[in-house]
C-alpha cells in the first residue's frame, strides 16, 4: 500500500528519523495558517508547497489548469495563499501520472531546508527494500541524491552502495557506519547520518514496509541530516497488524473500479485495452491477457476472481469490466478444479441476464471439472456467448470477435 | 523415483480441522494420499476424518511417523507453523497459505537454513506425483502419470499446462507449484534441479511470471549443466504494466530484469523452448521431444 509523503514523514518522525518539518493543508487559508505555525516552530521564512499525490516527478510536473509546478517555493507568507491556490484542486500531470494527471486535494507546507551556511547543502539517496533473490532487506545509498535512482543505476552503478541486513540480527552499527563513510561524510554530519540510518531501519522494520525511498536525504549547511521527501510502501499482507497505517489508505488515489472490485473481493487492475477478461488464478489471468494481445487485441484489465468463482463473483466481475467504455469483447477463462465449470457457466448465463444492456460478444472458455456440461449450458442459453474448451480456440474466438 | 512426495510419504495437515484444511484433506485422502493425521493446537487426542489430531507437529512425527506436512494455517500464524514443522524434523513442508507477511517469511526462511528439509511455497497449489500422492489443492484428475515434470509459480496455469501435456499424449512425473510470493522456500532453479536429477522425468515445463530473477537463474543453471533434458518455458505477464502488482504478491515489474520479455530472452539464449502463447505448451513439448 502506498501512502502520501506527509503520512510517510509522520511515520518516520515517530521512529526518530529527522525530517524536513511540514504541516498538511487542504485550502489556501489552511496553508497560510500552516506557514505561520511553521515559522513560529522552526524560524523558516521561506515555505515549500508540495502537492500530495501518489506519484513521483511532482517538482517538474505541471498543474493542467494553472501551469504551476507541483512543488513550488513561497518566499514570503503573502505568497503562500496564491501559490497554494494554483495547486490545490488542480490536476497535476507528471511523468508518472499519465496524461490524465491526478487531482491534488492536499498540500504539504514544509520548511525551507536549503538555507545558506558554513557548508553547501548536499543531497543523497537512501532506500531500503526487499532483496528477493537473497531473501533479506537491503539498504541502498548513493551520493547522487535528488535524481532518479534508476538513472544512477544505469549510468553510474559504482555510485550506489548496498548493505544487506541479516534477518536474524537486524541492522548492525558497523553497517550504518559503512554506509555513512561510503557517502563521504565526516564529523557531525557523519554522526547524524549513522543515527538517521539506524532510525530509518527501525521505522522500516516496525511498520512491515516493503520499500522506503528517501530521495533526497539532505545534509544541510549546518550538517543536519534530513529526509526531504519520503516514499513508503507497506506490505499489504501485514496491514492487519498496523490498523493505524491501514487507515491512511487514500481511495481517491486509486481507480474507482479497482476500489469497487477490492470491496467485492476481486483482484482487478484496469488497463488501457479493448478486451476485458475474467479468470480464476493470477498466473492464468496474466497468461490470458497475453493471449488477448497475441490475438490482435489489447487487454482492458487484469481480473482474478479467485479459487471459488460463482454466480456472484462472475456478476460482480461483469459489472466492473463493463464499466470501462473501451471494452469491445470479454473473454472468460476458467480452469475448473475445485470450481465446477457447469456452475460457472450457470453463473455467466444468470449474470448476463441480470445486467441490462449487456451487448458485448462474450467468449467463455471452460476447462477442467465438468467443462463439457458447462459448454452445453452456454451453447443452449441463446445468449450472445460463444464457448471454447481449448485455450487456442478461445484465442481464435477473440480474434473473430474483434474482426 | 519421484520428487518430493510419493506413495510412501506420511502426510500431516497443519490446520487440519479448519474449513480449508478439512476440505483439502478429504480430497487428498480420496486421491489416495497417505494422510496420517493432522495438527490443531488444543484439539490433540480427537479424531478428524477418521485420523488422529495432534497438538504439536512433534507429537505427529513421534506417534504417526509424519515426514511431509501441508500447511493451511491462516496467514498470521503460518510462518510459525513452518518453523514448528522444521523443528519437529518434517522433511518436506508444503505451504498453501496466501498472504503471509514478508517479514514473517524472511524469519521462517532464515530459521530453516541449514536444516535438512525442503520448504515449498507459500502461496502455492502444492506438489503432486500422479498415482502416488497429491499434497496440494490441485484437481488430481488433470494430472495423468507420465514423464514430464512441471515447475510453476501459478496454480491454475499449472493445471492448464498439465492438461495440455496430457492432451499432447504425455503425462506428469511430478508437478511442483513453487508459489507466487516474493519469498518462497524452493525457487525455480532448485525445483528444476530436482526434476533434472529425477530418473522418471524426461522433460520439464517451467512456468514463471513477471517479478524477481528466479527464472533467469534457473535458465542459466540449465545451460551451465549442459541442457540435460528438454525444457519448455513460459513467462506470464508480457502485457502487465510496470509497477502494478498482478494478483500474486511477487508479480510486479520493479525493474527491467523483471519483465516477461527479459526473462524469455534469457531462457531462449539458454536453450529453453520458450512459448510466446500459453496455448502452445503441449504442442511445443511434442516438438522438443521429437
Amino acid at each position: 500500500m502506498n501512502i502520501h509523503e506527509y503520512q510517510a514523514k509522520g511515520i518516520l518522525e515517530k521512529y526518530g528519523v529527522t525530517i524536513q518539518k511540514g504541516i498538511v493543508a487542504s485550502t489556501p487559508e489552511e496553508a497560510t495558517e500552516a506557514a505561520k505555525k511553521l515559522n513560529a516552530e522552526t524560524g523558516t521564512e521561506w515555505y515549500v508547497l508540495k502537492a500530495q499525490i501518489h506519484a513521483g516527478g511532482r517538482g517538474k510536473g505541471k498543474v493542467k489548469e494553472t501551469d504551476s509546478n507541483g512543488v513550488v517555493l513561497a518566499k514570503s507568507l503573502d505568497e503562500v495563499a496564491p501559490k497554494s491556490k494554483a495547486i490545490l484542486g488542480g490536476t497535476l500531470v507528471t511523468h508518472q501520472t499519465g496524461e490524465e494527471g491526478k487531482l491534488v486535494s492536499k498540500l504539504l507546507v514544509a520548511e525551507d531546508v536549503y538555507y545558506p551556511g558554513e557548508n553547501e547543502p548536499k543531497e543523497y539517496y537512501v532506500g531500503i527494500l526487499l532483496d528477493r533473490a537473497k531473501g533479506c532487506n537491503v539498504i541502498m545509498a548513493s551520493t547522487e541524491g535528488g535524481v532518479d535512482i534508476e538513472d544512477v543505476a544505469e549510468n553510474t552503478p559504482e555510485k550506489i552502495f548496498k548493505e544487506w541486513i541479516d534477518p536474524r540480527v537486524g541492522l548492525q552499527g558497523f553497517q550504518a557506519r559503512k554506509v555513512a563513510f561510503k557517502l563521504g561524510l565526516e564529523g557531525e554530519a557523519f554522526k547524524n547520518m549513522v543515527k538517521f540510518i539506524h532510525s530509518l531501519y527501525a521505522a522500516y522494520d516496525a511498520t512491515d514496509s516493503s520499500m522506503f525511498e528517501i530521495n533526497p536525504v539532505l545534509k544541510t549547511s549546518d550538517n543536519k541530516i534530513l529526509a526531504v521527501d519520503a516514499k513508503v510502501d507497506i506490505d499489504d499482507s501485514a496491514l492487519y497488524r498496523h490498523k493505524d497505517i491501514a487507515e491512511m489508505r487514500d481511495k481517491s488515489e486509486e481507480d474507482p473500479a479497482e476500489v469497487e472490485a477490492s470491496e467485492s473481493g476481486l483482484n482487478y487492475v484496469k488497463l488501457d485495452g479493448d478486451v476485458g477478461c475474467m479468470v480464476n488464478g493470477a498466473g492464468l489471468a496474466m497468461a490470458t491477457m497475453d493471449i488477448i494481445k497475441l490475438s490482435g487485441g489489447e487487454p482492458a484489465n487484469f481480473l482474478d476472481v479467485g479459487g471459488s468463482a460463482n454466480a456472484q463473483t462472475v456478476e460482480a466481475g461483469f459489472r466492473i469490466i463493463t464499466k470501462d467504455p473501451n471494452v469491445k469483447a470479454i473473454l472468460i477463462n476458467i480452469f475448473g478444479g475445485i470450481v465446477r465449470c457447469d456452475r460457472v457457466a450457470k453463473g455467466v448465463v444468470e449474470a448476463y441476464k441480470n445486467i441490462d444492456g449487456l451487448d458485448l460478444p462474450i467468449i467463455v472458455r471452460l476447462q477442467g471439472t465438468n467443462a463439457e456440461e458447462g459448454a452445453k449450458i452456454i451453447q443452449e442459453s441463446g445468449l450472445k456467448v460463444t464457448s471454447a474448451i481449448v485455450l487456442k480456440d478461445a484465442a481464435e474466438r477473440v480474434k473473430e470477435a474483434l474482426a | 523415483m519421484s520428487v518430493l512426495v510419493n506413495k510412501d510419504s506420511k502426510v500431516i495437515v497443519q490446520g487440519f480441522t479448519g474449513s480449508e484444511g478439512t476440505f483439502h484433506a478429504e480430497q487428498m485422502i480420496e486421491y489416495g494420499t497417505n494422510v496420517v493425521g493432522g495438527v490443531t493446537p488444543g484439539k490433540g487426542g480427537q479424531k478428524h476424518l477418521d485420523r488422529p489430531v495432534f497438538n504439536t507437529v512433534e507429537d505427529a512425527v513421534r506417534e504417526a511417523g509424519a515426514n511431509v506436512s501441508i500447511i493451511f494455517v491462516p496467514p498470521a500464524f503460518a510462518a510459525d507453523a513452518i518453523m514448528e514443522a522444521a523443528d519437529a524434523g518434517i522433511k518436506v513442508i508444503i505451504t498453501i497459505t496466501e498472504g503471509i507477511p514478508v517479514k514473517d517469511m524472511m524469519k521462517a526462511k532464515t530459521y530453516i537454513q541449514g536444516k535438512d528439509l525442503t520448504l515449498v511455497g507459500p502461496n502455492c497449489p502444492g506438489v503432486i506425483t500422479p498415482g502416488e500422492a497429491k499434497v496440494g489443492i490441485m484437481p488430481g484428475f488433470v494430472f495423468k502419470k507420465g514423464k514430464i515434470g512441471i515447475v510453476s509459480k501459478s496454480g491454475t496455469l499449472t493445471y492448464e499446462a498439465a492438461d495440455q501435456i496430457v492432451k499432447a499424449g504425455f503425462g506428469i512425473s511430478t508437478a511442483i507449484g513453487i508459489g507466487g510470493d516474493p519469498i518462497i522456500g524452493t525457487p525455480t532453479k532448485e525445483a528444476v534441479k530436482m526434476l533434472m536429477e529425477d530418473d522418471e522425468t524426461e522433460a520439464i515445463v517451467m512456468i514463471g511470471e513477471i517479478g524477481g530473477n528466479y527464472e533467469a537463474e534457473a535458465a542459466r543453471w540449465i545451460k551451465e549443466t549442459g541442457n540435460k533434458k528438454p525444457v519448455v518455458g513460459f513467462i506470464a505477464g508480457k502485457t502487465a504494466p510496470a509497477g502494478r502488482r498482478m494478483g500474486h504478491a511477487g508479480a510486479i515489474i520493479g525493474g527491467k530484469d523483471d519483465t516477461a520479455e527479459a526473462k524469455m530472452k534469457i531462457m531462449d539464449e539458454c536453450g529453453i523452448f520458450v512459448v510466446q502463447s500459453p496455448a502452445d505448451i503441449g504442442e511445443t513439448m511434442k516438438k522438443a521431444l521429437s
